[in-house]
């Protein structure tokens, strides 16, 4: 008889928890900012469905055939993605950071923008340059922070 | 995807090499000569080019400070603010030199060497530290772990670290805190046919080219004129060699 008491609490707990699951589910992913690239050209490297799903299986591909076979075609290179995706420059004139200055994503940049939403940590711009080749000159704010959160020097 | 091209890669240079051995006696000498050059962008690297360099220190004003002000431009190094002048990278450096016997002094550029039997690679242990087929000893940053045994390994201090984080790098030229990096030989220039940029500012004092095309100006240059090796004795195979030290 206990038992049954017990269960019936179980069975409530959980419906209370899918509930609450369900309600996070209202949020809609963010679109992506495909204005630069769509200005540039009408189809992606791939079909929409196709780079949704598998831009990383491309660029991690392209990787190691540019890294050790010395292949430098630009299909599906990286640095044509950020050539094409991300704006030279936003409408104050400086370049569009995959961090802002307080080390959050921006928003504004192209891969931050799912990125943030699915908490997926990319660290390709610790080394490779978020901005297009020939944008516009670095931000001196945030050529001067480190790594670790703060601003260390001016 | 990228695994079973490397496999794929493995068994050609495996059954390249079993067959090797018969071709090359096979083949005129003159034909594999004529396929060594520059490759289009999209085409894979082989053995058959050996790249290197040959330095001409008496040419070279200011010991080369003007061919590492080149580098330093071309990869966006050496303005690391929060490092110390150990810590800074050094992808060249100029080198002072004097003979305490005959008091001759000269300076040179000292860079990764490039050697055929490098001893970075040697030591690695994640196999980050390669040498390409086509002779030029790279970084792969993606697998690098900062451990600095390949620094610790080279006898021409040719390595660093990056000890901050960096922003802005250049597109052709990634590099980022807790990896090791060092002349990369400008791959992302010979990959598309041109030459490197330190060559480019050396007004002809350093010649680059194929050692493996035996009528490359490189080749020509060396057999007219010889080339030293720095530390010869360690018989590592330089592919960047010097006159006039």
């Amino acid at each position: 008889m206990f038992g049954k008491v017990h269960n019936i609490f179980v069975t409530i707990a959980l419906l209370g928890l899918t509930t609450l699951l369900l309600t996070g589910c209202g949020d809609t992913p963010p679109e992506p900012r495909l204005e630069t690239a769509k200005a540039k050209a009408e189809q992606c490297v791939e079909p929409t469905d196709v780079m949704r799903k598998d831009h990383m299986e491309f660029i991690l591909h392209e990787r190691d055939e540019t890294m050790y076979e010395g292949i430098r075609s630009s299909k599906h290179s990286f640095k044509g993605c950020i050539n094409c995706h991300i704006p030279a420059a936003d409408a104050q004139g400086k370049p569009v950071n995959y961090l802002t200055a307080d080390h959050d994503l921006n928003p504004e940049h192209f891969c931050a923008t799912c990125h943030a939403y699915v908490g997926v940590k990319l660290n390709c711009f610790d080394c490779h340059s978020d901005n297009p080749e020939g944008a516009a000159p670095a931000d001196s704010t945030h050529a001067n922070v480190n790594g670790n959160g703060g601003v260390a020097h001016e | 995807m990228s695994k079973s091209s490397n496999i794929d890669a493995y068994r050609r240079k495996f059954l390249l090499g079993v067959a090797g051995t018969a071709t090359a006696v096979t083949v005129a000498p003159g034909l594999l000569l004529r396929q060594a050059g520059a490759k289009a962008p999209s085409e894979e690297i082989s053995d058959k080019n050996r790249w290197g360099m040959l330095i001409d220190v008496d040419r070279l004003p200011n010991g080369g400070q003007g061919v590492v002000d080149a580098c330093k431009k071309e990869h966006g190094w050496g303005d690391e603010a929060h490092s110390n002048d150990q810590q800074k990278a050094h992808w060249v450096r100029t080198v002072h030199v004097k003979e305490k016997l005959t008091e001759h002094e000269f300076d040179l550029p000292v860079m990764c060497q490039h050697c055929e039997t490098a001893p970075c690679a040697d030591v690695c242990p994640t196999g980050a530290s390669f040498r390409r087929e086509d002779g030029v000893v790279l970084v792969d940053k993606h697998i690098c772990i900062g451990c600095r045994y390949c620094m610790m390994a080279c006898p021409y201090k040719a390595r660093s670290l990056v000890h901050e984080a960096l922003f802005d790098q250049k597109a052709h030229s990634p590099r980022g805190k807790g990896t090791v990096e060092s002349c990369t030989m400008c791959v992302h220039r010979i990959d598309v046919g041109r030459l490197p940029a330190c060559v480019e500012a050396s007004n002809g004092a350093i010649i680059f080219g194929d050692l493996n095309d035996k009528n490359s100006e490189i080749s020509q240059a060396l057999k007219a004129r010889g080339g030293k090796q720095i530390r010869a004795d360690l018989g590592l195979n330089t592919g960047v060699r010097y006159q006039g030290i």
